[in-house]
């Protein structure tokens, strides 16, 4: 529902609605090169002005004349970090001098968490990842205590970046949905849109001005030319059959000779949901704490029995991880698991473009 | 909300040495509340926590039925089943299940049983066998077939000459090296297919074991007119949280702990045996 116009002289109020209602703000701040959410405070943190410029391989920052917050596509983080954080003590165990063990179950202080310049992709990703993590047999408690308090601000996207094809994935530019407050950014201001009840309750409290159908027009424009200026593309097809009955393709061993296995793109995907589990003993050996950390389908250990790895080379890493994201999300989660977002391309180090690597092995077609 | 990644107490009431790198600990819950409402259907796993060292994923062995106890057996593989092995009777360690999809014994009443292993990986379907032996009645013929590198690593060995006394059960074990007094057969097991004696149209095959002989296994029953979901394997895939959530045991579309570890071959014929999965 559009709760009207937000003069950007007034983007502060925002803010402080949120502090009023007692959440922690974090928000898109320029560190060591990037765009990355960290604590906001007050709005001159904002990145005013900043542009990205991100390639396969490459991301770098730019500043501009523009007054505009947004003005960038994203950055190496979506909110995954925040729901699935990438380590976590789930559990302690005690052992007392008579050997018996007491289990106590570490769950997070559920913060009131506000998020605010929320892309539309990592809405989407984040619909996967409670699908994954909360609509299974088992609900994962620590992701469910981090989900339930947190305040989605998005921003519509204005700016993609050369690696961003969120337009033909069907994910953006435009947030459409899961979000409680979501703006369209133009060059004096915002249209301020309330998604959810406690949305409108902070949009309440905003010195808004009623929105004019020339400003509902170009923000529309805006969108839609963020959508028609995407050049790279996935098949919008379900591309399973098309890599399960290519598993031997030449391709898979050209992307092996190409890919250092690092699992950055792992790491940067915001739907990837793969983690390990370890202890970790106090020295005195009382106490031991159950730790689970990212992990990635492209380590060596990941796919691990005794005494075998499964997936021993590159290129049975690369091939898990297309097949899988591509292909085999749709058996499990009833759609692909890439959210257009190409954060994969970027910070590939050698940069490695899962649109071209899906379109040598799965066949032609970009957008539609 | 529950909390499915916290184990609970246990503690191991016996410890059984079956071979130089296999025991069974036979194990309680120390909250006998906790242990009356313990269930669990022969082929599922529990996850087994050795205090400081970790967590491992091992199937249980004994009767869904026995109240008292339940057994693991268990091969020294790892850092885990290492320390595992050094447990005695009353010691402590954790435990969390059970999981996953258990074998289709229900389903096999009233019909032929047979159960094929390979290498050391008998447990699970010897939770099947003696199912079956105790509920005679209520199944048809039975056929055990297992094969092992070395006659050495048969476990239960007086085990496998009784059930071949058996009446309706046959029994055909081999080693791919034998020594003195190895009263089976030297060779793969699977060249004694030609012996089992089934109908195949109402025989249900559970097996488990490496992948290269049930690959065998599963060819040598389709030609002989077995139904390919009448196959069940059970899969061993790395498994951290055993609750589908930490990604290491997918397989195409499945996550081995949930939706197996026991899968009818046609659920998993697709990518079975296609090396990289």
């Amino acid at each position: 529902m559009e709760a009207g116009f937000l003069p950007r002289a007034g983007f502060q109020a925002l803010l402080d609605a949120l502090h009023r209602a007692g959440y922690r703000c974090v928000g898109p701040r320029v560190r060591d090169g990037a765009i990355v959410y960290d604590m906001l405070d007050e709005v001159g943190a904002l990145p005013q002005g900043i542009r990205d410029r991100q390639g396969p391989g490459q991301y770098r920052l730019e500043t501009t004349a523009s007054p505009r917050f947004f003005s960038w596509a994203n950055g190496p983080q979506a909110l995954k970090p925040f729901l699935f954080t990438p380590r976590e003590v789930m559990w302690r165990s005690e052992r007392d001098a008579r050997g018996a063990i007491r289990f106590s179950e570490i769950t997070p202080a559920a913060e009131m968490l506000a998020v605010v310049g929320v892309r539309a992709c990592d809405l989407a990703a984040l619909r996967l990842q409670d699908r994954h993590f909360l609509q299974g047999r088992f609900a994962d408690p620590y992701y469910a205590a981090r989900r339930k308090n947190i305040f989605l601000v998005a921003v519509h996207c204005t700016h993609p970046a050369d690696t961003c094809f969120c337009a033909s994935t069907g994910d953006g530019p435009r947030a459409t949905q899961d979000f409680d407050i979501a703006l369209s950014e133009l060059d004096d201001g915002y249209l301020v849109q309330a998604g959810s009840d406690k949305g409108s309750t902070i949009s309440a409290q905003l010195p808004l001005v009623p929105a004019t159908d020339a400003q509902r027009r170009d923000s529309e424009q805006e969108v839609q030319e963020a959508a028609r200026r995407q050049t790279r593309g996935l098949p919008s097809r379900n591309l399973r059959d098309v890599l399960f009955a290519n598993l031997e393709h030449p391709r898979w061993e050209n992307v092996a000779e190409r890919c250092l296995s690092c699992g950055n793109c792992t790491s940067v995907c915001p739907t990837c949901f793969c983690h390990g589990e370890t202890d970790e003993t106090a020295l005195d050996d009382h106490q031991s704490r159950h730790v689970r950390q990212w992990d990635s389908c492209f380590t060596q250990g990941h796919s691990y029995i005794h005494g075998m790895t499964i997936r021993a080379d590159t290129r049975m890493r690369y091939r898990q991880w297309l097949t899988h994201k591509l292909g085999s999300w749709h058996d499990q989660y009833g759609r692909s698991g890439c959210v257009g977002c190409g954060r994969c391309i970027a910070w590939c180090p050698v940069g490695i473009d899962i649109t071209e690597e899906a379109r040598a092995i799965g066949g032609g077609g970009g957008h539609g | 909300m529950v909390n499915a990644a916290l184990p609970h107490e246990i503690e191991v009431v016996e410890r059984i040495q079956e071979s130089p790198t296999i025991f069974t600990l036979r194990l309680r819950f120390t909250d006998p509340v906790q242990h009356a409402s313990f269930r669990f259907e022969p082929g599922q796993f529990n996850m087994l926590y050795l205090y400081g060292v970790g967590e491992v994923p091992i199937s249980i062995v004994s009767d869904p039925e026995d109240e008292k106890l339940f057994d693991h057996t268990i091969r020294v593989v790892g850092r885990v089943t290492r320390g595992l092995g050094q447990l005695k009777a009353r010691d402590r360690l954790g435990m969390r299940g059970p999981y996953g999809r258990g074998w289709p014994l229900k389903q096999a009443e009233g019909r032929d049983v047979m159960v094929i292993t390979g290498g050391l990986g008998c447990a699970p379907v010897v939770s099947v066998i003696n199912y079956v032996i105790r509920r005679r009645d209520k199944f048809r013929r039975l056929v055990i077939m297992q094969g092992v590198k070395h006659s050495d690593d048969l476990i239960w060995r007086s085990q496998y000459s009784q059930w071949s006394k058996l009446r309706d059960t046959q029994v055909l074990v081999a080693a791919d090296v034998g020594v003195a007094l190895w009263p089976w057969h030297i060779g793969r097991v699977t060249e004694l297919f030609d012996q089992v004696e089934i109908d195949p149209s109402r025989a249900l095959i559970m097996m488990c074991g490496p992948q290269g002989m049930m690959r065998v296994a599963v060819d040598h029953l389709r030609r002989r007119g077995v139904p390919e979901n009448h196959i069940h394997l059970s899969m061993e895939r790395n498994m951290h949280c055993a609750v589908g959530h930490c990604g290491h045991c997918q397989y195409g579309g499945k996550f081995v702990c949930q939706d197996g570890p026991v899968f009818p071959f046609t659920e998993v014929k697709d990518l079975f045996g296609v090396m990289g999965f």
